[in-house]
């Protein structure tokens, strides 16, 4: 008490960072913005639509949960925002709107309110919500248009993943590297990608080890496989959901490690996924299922790789190991 | 620092992990230490220290004079207590310390005169135990802000070789410049303590510490290590980079020999001690002079505070006193603390003695009191990235949260002392270091049933 007014007591460290959820988010959605542009571009203002549709029903389907739920209201956070973003960047232009609406709604509902909110999920809710549209509305998420023509009817069906290996005619590095070939909205261009993605890193909003294990990977294994053709490898860095994947749906907090060294498992594991699937498996891209596969696999890299607490000697470390297995 | 005024001197052998970049605020460094008038009154309580609570060894309606012995306990881990002004006992009782504990207190009515005691005299000290009995008497205790006491620090078992001793100037707490100003204004003190402990403990190398933002404390330090006295250059100055929680003690370490203490031990099992560079000076001022400890300097900022000093206090002086004699607030106080802000304690009210491990009085303002709301967990991993412990302070939490026993055994919660970096660098305002402290209680709580 000071001339009667009560004062703040609480534990220390009185000082915070300026650092705070909402603005990690918006860091977020501002990365994610060179690729919204560019898909407007590419594929025409009917991108945005889907964008808005999906955003619209993410904020939505967020606030009528947790009100429902009776729990605080979270739509501040703008966390619910970004998940509409990268739900609506995992769809092709040509999606029906209330497609869109019915995956933001997954993703937010089931994939995240459900298991309790922000940082609760175990699955990356616009990963989840691929994956389950995918597999419901198969033709209508494969609708793939071609750039510039601006249309909202499809006209053409393959990605260059797709094109790969067989005889047509593949759009070149260069035209990839700019987004200039089928594929979902947010997901082609690779330049807009590598612009946000570079925001994030000098934001510290994401450490570079998942990006970089998870392309790295790609890349290594590819180059294997392709007997050290770098035009391949290239091509399949540049092609399919691998960017977007890698830089911002990899790197979600809730459903990626806490610590470095289980982010950097996490990342190879990604990587190496992607290629079994892009390779051995029936479909033409794997990155959401890799995403998925490792997202799962969070707890059990966290309690392998836990960091020992400082000082811990070596040998102590190697009987714990020990004693874990037997 | 500019690489080439970097020559002769060291950096850290092995870098700190983790930790946070936090403003440092050192708004006072410039000003000197000024003393403060006599205290009407000081309440002197008998547990400044960690271990055995003191005695009183006065009562009411005794004359004391400064530098006499008030309280003292025959246990080894306590520091005697002395009287800080002259005057009168007016009253021996229980008051409530900063941190909410009781303490038995000796209350003195000053005469304002300030006679030192007749007892106070320079101590005999030629062999080792001649000096460790004299810290003891000096009632010295770590003046960084710990308060443990020196002469049981000093006091290492003939088992364990001692051949570093680290020197913390490094003052990584934001706002708080008293041992800057020590630095400035008490060099030979320094300097006579460092040879001193060197010599009586037998230490061969000794590394003085501090941080790359104090430029003029780097120049003066750096006379200190390069003396005459040091022929074979077994004094060093480590200059690091500012970053918090540098100067905590096994981060001294670490940075000083590369070694790291492991859970549970004491740097004087990997071979060190660390001091702080207020308590080696005091140590060379209680050897020429034989004054105990009864002073110490302060540092009073923070934003409601209307003419922020740097104030040398009696020990026991009311905080309220010291507060109007920086001029009072200019805002109304919304959060005072004692100590520096990411370790300091938050204190209900100005009425409480100022302790000797005291280290600064900040007050702030409603906007500078009130932290950030908490929200849910992202587990962004900032927390498990600042811990300078190698710990997931988010993990600890969630296990102290559903008293999760197990858990709480494996993830080696007691190795954290709690510098807050994971709660400073939390983007969803967690209280994390609430949460560890909780996380030790259950955990003491299960050891002792």
């Amino acid at each position: 008490m000071v001339n009667g007014k009560k004062l703040y007591v609480s534990a220390s460290p009185h000082l915070r960072s300026t650092v705070t959820t909402r603005r990690i988010m918006l860091d977020v959605i501002l990365a994610l913005m060179p690729a919204l542009i560019a898909s407007a571009v590419l594929f025409g203002p009917r991108t945005l639509l889907v964008t808005a549709v999906s955003v619209a029903t993410a904020i939505l389907s967020e606030y009528a949960a947790r009100k429902i739920m009776k729990r605080s209201a979270t739509i501040g956070d703008l966390s619910a925002i970004v998940t509409g973003l990268l739900v609506a960047f995992n769809l092709p232009a040509t999606i029906p709107l209330w497609i869109a609406a019915v995956g933001s709604f997954f993703a937010i509902v089931v994939v995240k309110q459900f298991f309790g909110g922000i940082g609760q999920n175990f699955a990356n809710p616009a990963i989840v919500a691929r994956i389950v549209l995918l597999l419901s509305f198969g033709a209508q998420m494969t609708n793939w248009v071609e750039p510039f023509t601006w249309k909202t009817t499809p006209v053409t069906g393959a990605t260059p993943l797709a094109l790969l290996g067989t005889d047509e005619s593949l759009p070149s590095l260069l035209q990839l590297f700019l987004g200039e070939h089928g594929g979902c909205l947010g997901e082609t261009c690779a330049a807009a990608l590598l612009l946000g993605g570079l925001y994030l890193l000098l934001r510290r909003v994401i450490s570079p080890i998942i990006p970089c294990s998870f392309i790295g990977t790609v890349a290594l294994l590819m180059l294997l496989k392709g007997h050290g053709d770098l035009h391949f490898v290239a091509y399949e860095l540049l092609s399919g959901g691998l960017l977007l994947g890698a830089i911002f749906m990899a790197t979600d907090y809730s459903t990626s490690p806490l610590n470095s060294k289980a982010r950097l498992i996490f990342g190879i594991g990604c990587g190496l996924l992607t290629c079994v699937m892009r390779l051995f498996a029936s479909m033409a891209e794997g990155v959401s299922f890799a995403i998925l596969i490792m997202n799962l696999l969070v707890p059990f890299l966290e309690r392998l790789t836990a960091p020992k607490p400082f000082g811990t000697p070596k040998k102590e470390k190697k009987e714990k190991k020990e004693a874990a297995k037997a | 620092m500019a690489k080439a005024r970097l020559d002769g001197v060291l950096t850290a052998v092995k870098k700190v992990r983790g930790g946070v970049k936090v403003a440092h605020h050192k708004n006072t460094a410039e000003l000197e230490v000024v003393r403060i008038p006599t205290p009407s009154t000081v309440v002197i309580p008998m547990q400044q220290h960690i271990g055995a609570p003191c005695t009183p060894t006065v009562k009411v309606g005794d004359t004391v004079a400064v530098g006499q012995l008030i309280g003292d306990s025959d246990k080894f881990v306590s520091a005697p207590i002395h009287a800080s002004v002259s005057g009168t006992v007016k009253a021996v009782g229980d008051v409530k310390l900063p941190n909410g504990v009781m303490s038995k207190a000796v209350t003195i009515e000053s005469d304002g005169e300030m006679r030192l005691w007749e007892g106070v005299q320079p101590p005999v000290v030629n062999t080792r135990e001649e000096f460790l009995a004299a810290v003891r008497a000096s009632g010295l205790v770590g003046l960084g802000g710990a308060g443990f006491p020196t002469h049981v620090k000093l006091n290492v078992p003939p088992d364990k070789h001692i051949d570093t001793l680290v020197v913390n100037a490094a003052e990584c707490e934001p706002f708080i410049t008293v041992d800057y100003r020590e630095c400035m204004e008490n060099s030979w003190d320094i300097l006579s303590g460092v040879y001193t402990i060197k010599e009586f403990l037998d230490i061969k190398n000794v590394v003085i510490a501090v941080e790359d933002n104090k430029p003029e404390a780097f120049h003066v330090l750096k006379r200190i290590a390069d003396n005459e006295h040091d022929p074979d250059d077994e004094v060093r100055l480590m200059v690091l980079e500012s970053k918090y929680p540098q100067g905590a003690e096994k981060m001294m370490v670490q940075s000083a020999t590369g070694r790291r203490v492991p859970p549970g031990k004491l740097p004087a099992d990997v071979g060190c001690i660390v001091m702080n560079v207020a308590s080696v000076a005091f140590i060379a001022r209680y050897l020429k002079t034989g004054k105990p400890l009864v002073s110490r300097s302060l540092t009073v900022d923070g934003s409601a505070i209307a003419e922020p000093k740097n104030v040398r206090v009696p020990v026991g002086t009311n905080i309220g006193d010291i507060i109007d004699f920086c001029g009072g607030f200019k805002a109304e106080p919304a959060k005072i603390l004692t100590g520096g802000p990411m370790m300091g304690l938050a204190i209900v009210g100005t009425d409480l003695p100022v302790l000797k491990q005291n280290n600064a009085i900040l007050a702030f303002a409603k906007d500078d009191a009130v932290i950030k709301p908490e929200h849910d967990c992202i587990r962004c991993g900032r927390c498990v990235a600042a811990c300078p412990m190698s710990l997931m302070p988010t993990r600890i939490a969630d296990a102290a949260k559903m008293r999760d026993v197990e858990t709480l055994q494996r993830v080696g919660v007691t190795v954290c002392m709690e510098c807050g970096s994971c709660a400073f660098a939390c983007p969803a305002g967690k209280p994390l270091v609430q949460h560890m402290r909780l996380a030790k209680a259950i955990l003491r709580e299960e050891a002792s049933k």
